[in-house]
């Protein structure tokens, strides 16, 4: 479903703040891997995501998603493939807007949009039944402004956003990072059930090592721009936090450093 | 008494210049992006339509010709910004500048040219200040309706979404820069098309007109929304209230005449009213905000600090 080749990216070539962001990765995924990825600071894992996503061009290497190769596309046209979630609850909706109006926008991701009403009498009904299933008691505040909600709101919402319009390629960047344990643990519970539900290919950034393990069938851990651990299967459900850690001195010959999964543990 | 007999006449400019802030609306409220083409392509809008009736094209489609070389002026500005990189403020002066020189090469070299209301059959005129009201109101109206129409369709929501969240209008697969192209366009129309109805209402195009009306603009803008937030909060209470902010504006400045300021100071006088809008809400925030009890936010603190363990 996905297929990265040799993906090559450096910041600030040539200057004192050059930085090998990532250094010839190379990732397959299958249809349907839920793959988690870990990595300490600066590893590159939003830069991975960030490459996917066409936020700027790689210096290097190439991108297919569900065998299109899109190396060479705009942001706003591989997001046809593409359903995203933000670390920053500000980022994945419109405050402005209606929540059935960001819903309306998502789910016309990828077609052609015409000078026809922009959202249809049926889709309201369509879209209450679906906020019903987030039990958040949005179904019925269907008009009001997105920016009124809370950030494990506006996350949930989101991730109904990016699963709207069925997407080759699931990516969520840390998308509980900036909520509250209570809240994180339940965005977390939604996507793991929509990600099933849908059997969406998916991957999904986390600081949380025990997250990381818990939750889909497939790990891997990058370390200066490219993966140095990958397990899945019934050998990532083993795993223990103290496992992982261990994975990444032997692979990296480095202490794992990442401030948020060590104030996390 | 004599201000009442003004009032009319400020009444018919107001609804004109209210459209004029409705074009504004659309770039600085909706794409959030402060054009500053709005000086010239009002100017533009004046002239073509100056210069089309004395060819006896009729006022009608002479508005809408003006329109049509707003929305051009527009596109200019956007594609400077999009395809080009410039920063928008600057894309829109740089726009401006040259439809100085266009708008001089519409009048044909000169700074002035007047159009006969005799011989002409004109939608608003100072000579009938009630007729013009009437005219103005119908136009604005179908604005208003077609703007409601436009913004509620598929291509509308996200002209929206652009301006509110352009990280995720394109993650939605939104062309940002196409839309922001659009959207310059419709804005700059509309200004020009309220340039055109300025003209005919005047009798006149001048290579001057214009200037400073992105502060007028704001000034009607910020007057209606101050109103219209009050009443209901949605799209096309906000419209009748920037047109309304207009009609506000030219009765306080008709006043102002009235009371003895002279017109040159009137620039002045809008840019300081303007000024104070903008920084209330900076102001308000950062010396009328009350500070969170110490007690409170620590507890808050301790309370994520303890719980990060998740």
């Amino acid at each position: 479903m996905l297929k990265i080749t040799n993906l090559q990216k450096t910041f600030n070539p040539g200057t004192i703040n050059e930085k090998v962001a990532l250094d010839g990765l190379n990732l397959h995924l299958k249809d349907g891997d839920f793959v988690t990825v870990i990595g300490g600071n600066g590893a590159g894992k939003s830069t991975l995501l960030n490459a996917i996503c066409g936020v700027w061009k790689p210096d290097f290497g190439t991108i297919e998603i569900g065998g299109v190769d899109v190396s060479h596309m705009p942001e706003h046209k591989r997001a046809q493939f593409l359903g995203r979630v933000f670390q920053d609850p500000m980022k994945g909706t419109a405050p402005d807007m209606e929540i059935v109006e960001n819903l309306a926008i998502a789910a016309r991701r990828g077609t052609r949009r015409k000078l026809i009403p922009g959202v249809r009498k049926a889709e309201r009904e369509e879209y209450r039944q679906l906020l019903k299933t987030l039990d958040l008691g949005l179904e019925d505040r269907l008009t009001t402004k997105m920016g009124l909600l809370s950030g494990g709101q506006r996350q949930a919402v989101t991730l109904l956003m990016a699963s709207l319009k069925r997407p080759k390629l699931l990516l969520l960047d840390e998308h509980t990072a900036a909520l509250d344990p209570k809240t994180a643990a339940k965005v977390l519970e939604l996507t793991n059930r929509i990600v099933t539900e849908n059997k969406l290919t998916t991957l999904m950034i986390t600081h949380n090592m025990k997250d990381a393990i818990t939750y889909g069938n497939r790990l891997i851990m990058l370390c200066d721009g490219h993966i140095v651990v990958d397990v899945e299967g019934e050998e990532k459900q083993m795993l223990t936090v103290e496992d992982l850690l261990n994975m990444f001195v032997r692979a990296s010959g480095k202490v794992f450093a990442n401030d948020r999964a060590i104030l996390s543990r | 008494m004599a201000f009442l007999y003004a009032l009319p006449g400020a009444v018919a400019e107001g609804l004109i210049w209210g459209l004029m802030a409705i074009g504004v609306y659309i770039s600085y409220k909706i794409l959030d992006i402060a054009d500053l083409t709005v000086d010239g392509s009002i100017c533009t809008g004046a002239c073509i339509c100056a210069v089309l009736l004395a060819l006896g094209v009729p006022a009608w489609l002479s508005i809408i010709i003006a329109f049509a070389a707003g929305a051009l002026s527009g596109v200019v500005t956007g594609l400077l910004h999009t395809a080009l990189g410039i920063p928008s403020i600057l894309a829109g002066i740089l726009t401006q500048l040259m439809l100085y020189s266009v708008n001089l090469f519409i009048l044909g070299g000169k700074s002035l040219m007047a159009i006969d209301p005799r011989a002409n059959d004109l939608l608003v005129h100072m000579s009938n200040n009630n007729g013009s009201i009437l005219s103005a109101t119908i136009i604005v109206a179908v604005v208003i309706v077609a703007l409601r129409l436009f913004f509620y369709t598929e291509v509308g929501l996200t002209l929206k979404s652009t301006g509110d969240n352009p990280d995720m209008s394109r993650a939605q697969g939104v062309d940002v820069s196409f839309n922001k192209v659009l959207g310059l366009a419709i804005a700059n129309g509309i200004v020009a098309l309220a340039g055109a109805l300025l003209a005919q209402y005047k009798g006149s195009a001048n290579i001057n007109d214009g200037k400073g009306a992105i502060v007028i603009g704001l000034a009607a803008i910020f007057i209606g929304l101050s109103v219209s937030m009050k009443i209901k909060p949605n799209f096309v209470v906000s419209l009748i209230g920037v047109i309304g902010g207009g009609i506000v504006y030219y009765i306080v400045y008709n006043f102002v005449i009235l009371m003895g300021l002279k017109t040159d100071y009137l620039k002045m006088l809008s840019a300081i009213i303007v000024a104070l809008f903008l920084a209330v809400p900076y102001l308000k925030s950062e010396y009328f905000s009350k500070p969170l009890p110490a007690h409170g936010s620590a507890a808050k603190a301790n309370h994520a600090g303890g719980d990060a363990d998740a």
